[in-house]
């Protein structure tokens, strides 16, 4: 059993797993960590990836599925190398996001949810990222970009 | 003594570590308290500070902590502090979170060691990736310094600390979904009773509570309730961390007395309008708080006052609303938020608040009808009451709907009337 | 007991309700949906929204899910008032944004509670301009259609599915105003009892696709109240007909027995009344060993010569036909000529269930073992064997989960709450057997052990709890049967559950002193039997001097066989057994075995067909009325023995008899009203008063409309006309009540909400005291083969249930990976056997959870021959081809971590 999990999940992504499971009273606990954390080293959560974490979590892929579809950052479709957060919500909106954001996706050849032809950038939707005194902002990969504009969008994709 | 405890190491030079925050007095609390203090008198303490918890809801700290049943021996007990700051508008927690890590730890271990809370959890949104790599170190270092972990200080009493990152969805905000989450299961919320308390997480006793709150128990312990009650204005006990973003000339976020005016906070501290812009409304306290209008200006920030001017005073960070933004299309976008963000557990809010949305969508664009204002406010009545639905989220995004319908009515039916957004264009 | 106020009327209420159960209780009637009276509440629907007020002085009060609002003493409420009328408007226009105006090509249409609660909400104008929601359907199997497009969203499948059944292939996905219902991907609902989603889902979502393939609207079906046959529970269900077929099979709920759900195997195997191998006709072995279908009038005649020119008749009746065609056949050929169609080892198997019922151990009802704090299982793969009562275990295992909620002042009809502080801890569950059971999930302690070391441990349990050291046992035994006293000592409400599945005594012995023992310690143990078909205590009680075999072993001349298999009873000797009879006189429904080598078989009727009384595990007779009047020459069986012998009479005078001449069995003149019973005047209606009675389907014989069949046999009609609503429990047809067209109406005719029904629960215990028992010893058997049952092919009816059939697995013996190391073989290989002279070859399965000494075959028709076997000589099949791949439900969620 253990040889098949490891075709689908490396050794180090159970080990990390495993870790988590140690702080938790019961391995099913550890579902959105083990998700988070085979979505890490992959981008996303195939189909495969979720049958071999149900299986390490002792639980249905039908469970964890539940669990993966309901968070906004658990992806089950392929993702680019970097998602775009961008935020959408009120202090972004009124320092002019949306003009913002439809420039960004101009300047990508991207509406929300797409992916870049050359598979560099998904682009998402985001709520408040909390830095609304420098609105409007989004983050691409883990850092922060933030008082946007229309004019100073496009210098962060070149 | 400081007047600004939160943010008397935040300086914008970095975040403290642990040598900064204790010579700063930081961990002298629990050096003073930790196995030796009597947890009844710590939880008197907390409950004659009149500290009121600083997530939105305002509910009496330590009455909150009263209602945790005593240590059977039976299990784990938990304290969660909730750090998934997602209120549209709000930036507070972030702040403490990057700039002093060992505030919230220290608040934290004070607080479990209150409570006989032996497990510890951070739950933080997952787009802090700094305040969760500065928060892990601090914890490492203060298991290091021996503030965590077994046998603190030398004490019996043992506190494991550990960092929950969530997986993206603003419903986490709500304690009990935020339990859910914790537990690795969707984060729907639980009906109350029973409360966290008595059955939380895994079914044991739990305490959530918001970052900030649980950065003003060093403090208290330090400097006692009545150093404490001083430092607000009026009745209110302590400070808060106030703030504004939209299109004010200062955006930002102060620590200023509990009770301070909504005029000194907007006038003085985020320095008024930008130029060419009018204040039109605010919401005090993000997304799910009421408008307020320049009438209330000078209304003191603290719960009861808002609450009074039929608002909320919610996290305390307001969004301001100028004069060439469109209302409708402000509410429209918070809806748009809160539909997105429902969980999808109870009717009024999974069907209920799409429909809105997708009324103010349709009112924006130049395609509304005199009937959807009806249709509104029907949904509005549906929707809007604790009680009506299953948790706060969708009576919390009716409070902008609502009060905007009140004060900005007109503007509603002019794009009815006019066919048109009378804003477009503008920016 | 604490009073409220509701609209200014004063309602006395159960402590501990809460109020929506405390309203529909009071005849109230008020919306909702996500709650079931079965899984209590979780606030999701909002639908039964009223108002309370804080006091006498309050005029405005607040808005309160009544579902979730425990009924405190005093407390006052308005379901009227405007606001409350107006919110519930409000959930229902809110819940039909999304759903599509499909009523009427949507199979709920017309039972649709959906439908009630819209009714009943009064919303009917739509304000709602945008696009409905729309998603993609799944294939779930051959058992369930769903239609995702109409879900409202209650949450009821999902709770149902995962917390109340334990499956874990069907979720909740995604979320907001997205939110679908399924499973990862299409494939079969794996649940042995997915079924119950059909009648759990408020709408459309969840259909019975058997019924969809050949639908009727409800109201015209025509139904009578039926006893399952799938097994020995006796679970009632509603049957419903049209046009001669069987259309459906619905739970008929049952305080005592099944509550609000049936197991897969009764909701869709009694389909088997529709098989192409049904016996339609009666038929006459010819000269050249073929059947001439003949007139019955002409058959029972040459029957009649046959056995009046007999110089020896014996008859074997069957414990899967009702009391009434055995006590035909019984008086037929006469009392010392009669076997009840049981095997010697069944037979005494039987009689010590019987000895139990009547003896002071309690013997729960299945409901009641619901409440039971300690499960002992010796034996019995009780997910396979009685199916429906693994459901009931399973809530068992919550009961430490309620402890605990009750220790924290949550009720416990606050479903979420209680399982958020029982987390994974449960009541104690000990399952023994040989073979893997899905219910082994949810156990405390499981044993996979030889048939033999089962009895023995059971033994060894018994001395544990008496804290003997018999000597015997190993250290590990001991300690294992120790550990399991300890958990059956401590609790309040042990049970002990085993049967006649393995066909062994010992077992059975082991389990009965376990109960005595624990009895004697004054623990109120409950005893709970397993027997094999929907009437083997029935026979038993009947008549159970004269095994099979004794029969058999006079070599009679003709031999009657009353709806009985004999080759699933006699294996590998079934063909010696009737080759010396010359007259072999069958009646039965099916095609079999048996009848392929009579000289004269009859058709006979099936359950839906005929009236028949039954009685179940528990000693309770049942009354099973006939759910239509069948076509041709279908007759049943007790009026087919009693044309033998010339003779005409009534059913109930066949109760008489049986009463007056079984004292034990008296009981079954009341277990249902009698043929003469009225209500106002009238019968009671199979059809709903909607019936339209009406169609064309006759139009090219006679435009006219024809004349309902009569029915003398039964209280009831076929027709529309009679009494509906106001029948007795025992004689309701469906159930339907003004409002409540959905068998969410089930509330209408209960004392209260979840309680006995209020004309008294159906049917008659007829074993109630008057008995002792005592220990026994425990004997061996020595077997290595053992049956391994399957909810899906080990039941001789329903394998004919033409959808179910396609779940039927192919043969295979499971082994030990020793006993295949051994045979040099590995999975999926084939071994080889041979039986009177033929040669079998089946796939291997390997499974190291197996007892070492034992090998499984499944017990379905393909492997009968080895019922009797103790053991086979095994080798590797050569040039051996797999049987294809069936559809056999499989547990997917690896659990071996």
């Amino acid at each position: 059993m253990k040889s098949e999990l490891i075709n689908a999940l490396s050794r180090a992504e159970i080990d990390a797993i495993e870790a988590e499971i140690t702080h938790l009273p019961d391995r099913k606990s550890a579902a959105i960590d083990a998700l988070k954390i085979v979505q890490s080293q992959r981008g996303w959560i195939s189909d495969d990836s979720l049958s071999a974490i149900a299986k390490l979590l002792n639980m249905s892929a039908a469970e964890l599925d539940g669990i993966a579809t309901f968070y906004n950052l658990i992806f089950r479709h392929p993702v680019g190398e970097q998602v775009i957060l961008f935020c959408d919500s009120v202090s972004c909106w009124l320092m002019n996001g949306e003009k913002v954001c439809s420039k960004l996706q101009r300047t990508l050849g991207i509406q929300h949810g797409e992916t870049t032809a050359d598979g560099q950038y998904t682009l998402l939707p985001v709520t408040c990222l909390g830095d609304c005194d420098h609105a409007p902002a989004m983050m691409v990969g883990e850092s922060l970009h933030h008082d946007l504009t229309v004019d100073n969008i496009e210098a962060i994709f070149k | 003594m400081t007047q600004s405890p939160l943010t008397r190491n935040i300086q914008g030079n970095g975040p403290t570590d642990i040598l900064a925050y204790e010579a700063s007095g930081g961990y002298l609390a629990a050096r003073d308290n930790i196995g030796k203090a009597d947890p009844a008198d710590l939880l008197q303490l907390i409950k004659d500070s009149n500290l009121l918890g600083r997530g939105g809801a305002g509910f009496p700290t330590g009455m909150k902590w009263s209602f945790v049943p005593p240590a059977d021996g039976n299990g784990h007990r938990y304290l969660v502090a909730n750090a998934d700051e997602m209120e549209p508008g709000t930036f507070k927690d972030r702040l403490i979170m990057e700039n002093d890590p060992h505030q919230l730890i220290e608040g934290m271990l004070l607080s479990a060691y209150t409570l006989a809370a032996d497990v510890g959890y951070i739950f933080i949104r997952a787009e802090y990736h700094l305040a969760i790599a500065r928060i892990r170190s601090a914890i490492s270092e203060a298991e290091q310094k021996c503030y965590l972990g077994d046998r603190i200080l030398g004490s019996k009493y043992s506190f494991h600390l550990q960092v929950h990152i969530s997986a993206g969805r603003y419903i986490c905000g709500e304690e009990t979904a935020l339990l859910n989450s914790l537990e690795g299961k969707r984060a729907t919320p639980r009906a109350k009773p029973p409360f966290p308390q008595v059955s939380g997480l895994w079914g044991r006793p739990t305490i959530v509570n918001n970052v900030e709150t649980l950065c003003n128990i060093p403090h208290i312990v330090n400097h006692g309730a009545n150093w404490f009650k001083s430092l607000g204005k009026g009745d209110n006990a302590g400070t808060k961390l106030f703030g504004a973003s939209g299109r004010v000339k200062n955006p930002g976020c102060w620590e200023l007395p509990m009770g301070t005016s909504i005029r000194e906070i907007l006038e003085v501290h985020a320095g008024g309008m930008q130029d060419g812009y009018m204040l039109k409304g605010f919401l005090p306290g993000g997304a799910s708080t009421d408008f307020l209008t320049p009438d209330h200006l000078d209304l003191p920030m603290e719960y009861e006052a808002i609450q009074k001017a039929g608002s909320r005073m919610g996290t305390g960070l307001m969004v301001v609303l100028d004069d060439r933004a469109c209302p409708v299309g402000m509410i429209a976008n918070l809806e748009k938020f809160f539909a997105r963000e429902s969980c999808g557990f109870c009717t009024p809010c999974r069907e209920g608040l799409p429909w809105v949305q997708g009324i103010l969508d349709k009112i924006e664009a130049g395609h509304g009808q005199a009937a959807d204002l009806e249709v509104l406010e029907r949904q509005a009545l549906f929707i809007g009451a604790i009680g009506n639905t299953h948790c706060a989220h969708a009576p919390g995004a009716m409070e902008p709907l609502v009060s905007g319908l009140k004060y900005f009515r007109s503007e509603f039916e002019q794009h009815i009337h006019d066919g048109r957004c009378p804003y477009a264009g503008e920016s | 007991m604490p009073t409220i106020k509701v609209d200014n009327q004063k309602l006395v209420v159960k402590d501990g309700d809460n109020l929506l159960q405390a309203l529909l209780s009071a005849g109230i009637d008020i919306p909702y949906f996500c709650w079931h009276p079965a899984m209590g509440s979780i606030g999701a629907c909002r639908q039964c929204a009223v108002v309370q007020y804080a006091g006498e002085d309050d005029t405005r009060g607040r808005i309160v899910m009544s579902c979730m609002t425990a009924v405190t003493d005093q407390a006052r409420f308005s379901v009227a008032t405007q606001s409350a009328d107006q919110f519930r408007k409000s959930v229902i226009e809110n819940l039909m944004l999304n759903h599509p105006h499909d009523c009427p090509v949507c199979e709920e249409g017309g039972e649709c509670h959906l439908q009630d609660m819209t009714v009943m909400s009064g919303h009917s104008v739509r304000h709602y301009e945008g696009k409905k929601t729309t998603y993609r359907n799944q294939y779930l199997g051959p058992f369930i259609g769903h239609e995702m497009n109409r879900c409202i969203t209650c949450y009821r499948c999902v709770r149902y599915y995962q917390d109340h059944a334990g499956g874990h292939d069907l979720n909740a996905f995604g979320s907001r105003d997205r939110v679908f219902f399924g499973r990862v991907e299409s494939g079969l609902l794996e649940s042995e009892f997915a079924g119950n989603l059909v009648e759990v889902c408020p709408t459309g979502v969840f259909t019975d696709k058997t019924f969809s393939k050949h639908y009727t609207r409800k109201w015209d079906l025509q139904s009578s109240p039926t006893i399952c046959q799938g097994c020995s529970l006796g679970c009632n269900t509603y049957t419903s007909e049209r046009y001669g077929q069987l259309r459906r099979v619905q739970n008929r709920y049952h305080h005592q027995v099944n509550g609000y759900f049936l197991c897969d195997r009764g909701r869709f195997g009694a389909q088997f009344v529709n098989a192409e191998s049904r016996i339609r006709q009666a038929g006459i072995r010819n000269s050249q060993g073929l059947y001439d279908a003949t007139e019955l009038k002409t058959a029972i005649g040459i029957a009649r010569s046959i056995i009046s020119n007999a110089s020896t008749i014996k008859g074997i009746g069957s414990p899967r036909a009702s009391l009434e065609s055995n006590q035909a056949l019984r008086e037929l050929v006469g009392q010392n000529n009669y076997s009840n169609g049981m095997t010697e080892v069944e037979q005494a198997m039987l009689q010590k269930i019987i000895d139990v019922l009547r003896s002071p151990i309690p013997t729960p009802s299945m409901m009641q073992t619901e409440q039971c704090d300690a499960v002992l299982v010796l034996g019995e793969d009780v997910t396979n064997f009685a199916p429906r009562l693994a459901l009931s275990l399973r809530q068992a295992t919550q009961n430490r989960a309620k402890t605990l909620a009750l220790g924290v002042h949550i009720p416990l009809w606050h479903d979420a709450a209680v399982r958020e502080i029982g987390q994974s801890d449960r009541s104690p569950l000990v399952i023994v057997t040989p073979t893997e059971d899905r219910l082994d999930e949810v156990a405390s302690h499981v044993l996979r052990l030889a048939p033999d070391n089962i009895a023995l441990l059971g033994d060894e349990i018994c001395h544990a709890i008496k804290d003997e050291d018999n000597g015997t046992a190993s250290d590990n035994v001991s300690s294992v049967a120790r550990e399991i006293a300890g958990l059956l000592k401590q609790a309040t409400k042990p049970l002990i559950v085993a049967g006649t599945s393995l066909q062994h005594p010992g077992i059975l012995q082991a389990a009965l002193n376990i109960a005595i023992t624990l009895n004697q310690q004054n623990i109120s143990a409950g005893f709970f039997a397993c027997a094999s078909e929907s009437n083997s205590l029935g026979v038993a009680m009947l008549d159970n001097q004269h095994s099979i075999s004794d029969i058999m072993a006079e070599q009679p001349e003709t031999l009657v066989v009353l709806e009985n298999d004999l080759q699933r009873r006699l294996g590998d000797r079934f063909d010696a057994s009737l080759a010396g009879i010359k007259h072999l006189i069958v009646l039965d429904h099916l095609d079999n075995p048996t009848v392929s080598v009579s000289t004269l078989v009859l058709p006979a009727a099936t359950f839906a067909e005929a009236e028949g009384t039954y009685v179940n595990n528990e000693g309770r007779a049942q009354r099973s009325f006939a759910t239509f009047n069948p076509a041709g020459d279908i007759t049943p069986s007790y009026e087919l023995l009693d044309q033998l012998r010339s003779v005409k009479r009534h059913i109930d005078e066949i109760h008489h008899v049986i009463a007056n001449s079984i004292p034990t069995l008296a009981g079954i003149v009341a277990a249902a009203p009698a043929a003469s019973f009225r209500i106002e005047g009238a019968k009671i209606a199979r059809m709903t008063h909607r019936a339209s009675g009406r169609t064309a389907i006759d139009a090219n014989i006679s435009v006219h409309e024809p004349t309902p069949p009569m029915d003398d046999d039964s209280p009831l009609v076929y027709s529309m006309e009679g009494q509906h609503e106001q029948a007795p429990a025992n004689l309701r047809a469906y159930s339907w009540a003004p409002g409540w067209n959905s068998n969410q109406s089930n509330h209408k005719f209960q004392q209260e909400v979840g309680g006995s029904e209020r004309t008294g629960d159906p049917g008659i215990l007829v074993l109630t005291g008057g008995g002792e028992i005592k220990t026994g010893d425990v004997t061996l058997t020595h077997r290595r083969l053992v049956p391994e049952l399957h909810i899906f092919g080990s039941d001789e009816l329903t394998n004919s249930a033409a959808d179910l059939a396609t779940l039927v697995t192919a043969p295979y013996l499971r082994m030990h990976g020793t006993t295949a190391q051994s045979l040099g073989v590995v999975q999926d290989d084939g071994v080889s056997f041979e039986v009177n002279k033929q040669r079998f070859s089946f796939a291997v399965i390997v499974d190291d959870s197996m007892p070492a000494d034992s090998l499984a075959y499944p017990l379905i028709p393909a492997t009968v021959v080895l019922t009797n076997l103790d053991d086979i000589q095994l080798s590797k099949a050569e040039s051996w081809t797999k049987a294809p791949a069936s559809g056999q439900r499989m547990i997917t969620t690896d659990r071996s971590q």
